[in-house]
């Protein structure tokens, strides 16, 4: 799933302090799983903002809600009807929701209130770490399903390099070597002989590199 | 017991003080509490495991949104007894209610503005 952190609050009090009338939008998607943007979020995110405002002798409005999914226009729709009174918005939404947001309410001010981080897993609960990148041509199959792109911190394919040291990444002692990683778990499956081929270059015309991505589905449109 | 402590002061039963949410005691301030202090069991003496522990995190975090907000992170405190400390609860009590008078009435009381909560409340 998508993470995020909660933006500092002296930041989104910066962002909002000039208007009277506020809507903090929750999701109810990814960033609700790493508590750092759902309901709950929401509630205290406006809770915090209407006490600063109140304390600071402000005549203001801070409302919550939240809606299924802030990445998809449906529910966005679900916020139109009291949308018109409110002088902006805080989306606690991942990028996506906060850019989609924008898109459908095109006249109102968005701003986000968390910063998106990755695509990654809860290890535990307030422990995330990244899995994906979504390069968007798989290879875990050649791997034995740990990704050299998210986890080796050069993105090399032929790995380990000489930064490899007793497991770890050379950028940190907390970071696992993800060569490493990917050595131990071909040879728990018996598969070391894929050390023995040389991955071709990869391409990367599906990843960034070639431009803001789109998917289009025919066998799904309507 | 018939310990005395000052009248000034709700008490408000949880099951554990896990139950304890940061919305909880945010909004105890916006409905205008000088102070707010959560009372749980000794760490290690939690029924739940660590309902005391997840409380005192959310009351260290209530402490930071406070101190941006200019409430003053002062105001809310935690405490870890066991039940047969009536006593020392009786002096929390009065320690707290001193502190809060030298802190004098919250902000939210005084202030002139007033920011409107949601008519639907939150109770999560």
């Amino acid at each position: 799933m998508i993470k995020a952190v909660p933006k500092p609050l002296e930041e989104v009090l910066g962002l909002v302090k000039d208007f009277n009338k506020v809507l903090i939008a929750g999701c109810d998607g990814c960033v609700t799983v790493c508590e750092a943007g759902g309901l709950k979020e929401a509630k205290v995110l406006a809770s915090a903002l209407r006490l600063y405002f109140t304390q600071a002798g402000r005549q203001a409005q801070v409302d919550e809600t939240s809606v299924t999914r802030q990445c998809e226009k449906e529910y966005l729709a679900q916020l139109s009807e009291n949308m018109d009174t409110y002088d902006a918005v805080v989306s606690l939404a991942c990028g996506v929701g906060v850019q989609y947001l924008a898109e459908v309410y095109n006249n109102k001010i968005v701003y986000p209130g968390v910063d998106t981080c990755f695509m990654g897993v809860n290890e535990e609960r307030g422990v995330y770490s990244e899995r994906c990148q979504a390069c968007g041509r798989c290879i875990l199959a050649e791997t034995g399903g740990v990704c050299p792109i998210a986890r080796c911190s050069k993105r090399m394919l032929n790995g380990p390099c000489g930064g490899s040291d007793k497991g770890k990444c050379e950028i940190s002692k907390d970071v696992p070597c993800g060569w490493e990683l990917i050595y131990e778990r071909l040879k728990t499956l018996g598969q070391l002989d894929r050390f023995e081929k040389p991955v071709d270059p990869k391409d990367w015309t599906t990843s960034r590199d070639g431009g803001p991505r789109k998917i289009v589905r025919e066998d799904l449109r309507i | 017991m018939r310990l005395q402590y000052p009248p000034n002061v709700r008490i408000i039963e949880v099951p554990c003080t896990g139950k304890v949410d940061v919305m909880h005691l945010l909004m105890a301030f916006e409905y205008g509490a000088d102070g707010v202090i959560v009372v749980g069991c000794m760490e290690g003496d939690c029924h739940y495991s660590v309902g005391n522990l997840y409380a005192k995190k959310r009351v260290n975090r209530v402490k930071e949104i406070l101190d941006k907000v200019g409430i003053g992170g002062d105001r809310v405190a935690m405490y870890n007894l066991s039940s047969g400390m009536g006593g020392r609860f009786a002096e929390i009590v009065k320690e707290i209610t001193n502190k809060v008078l030298e802190l004098g009435p919250s902000p939210i009381k005084g202030a002139a503005g007033q920011a409107t909560r949601p008519i639907a409340e939150a109770t999560t």
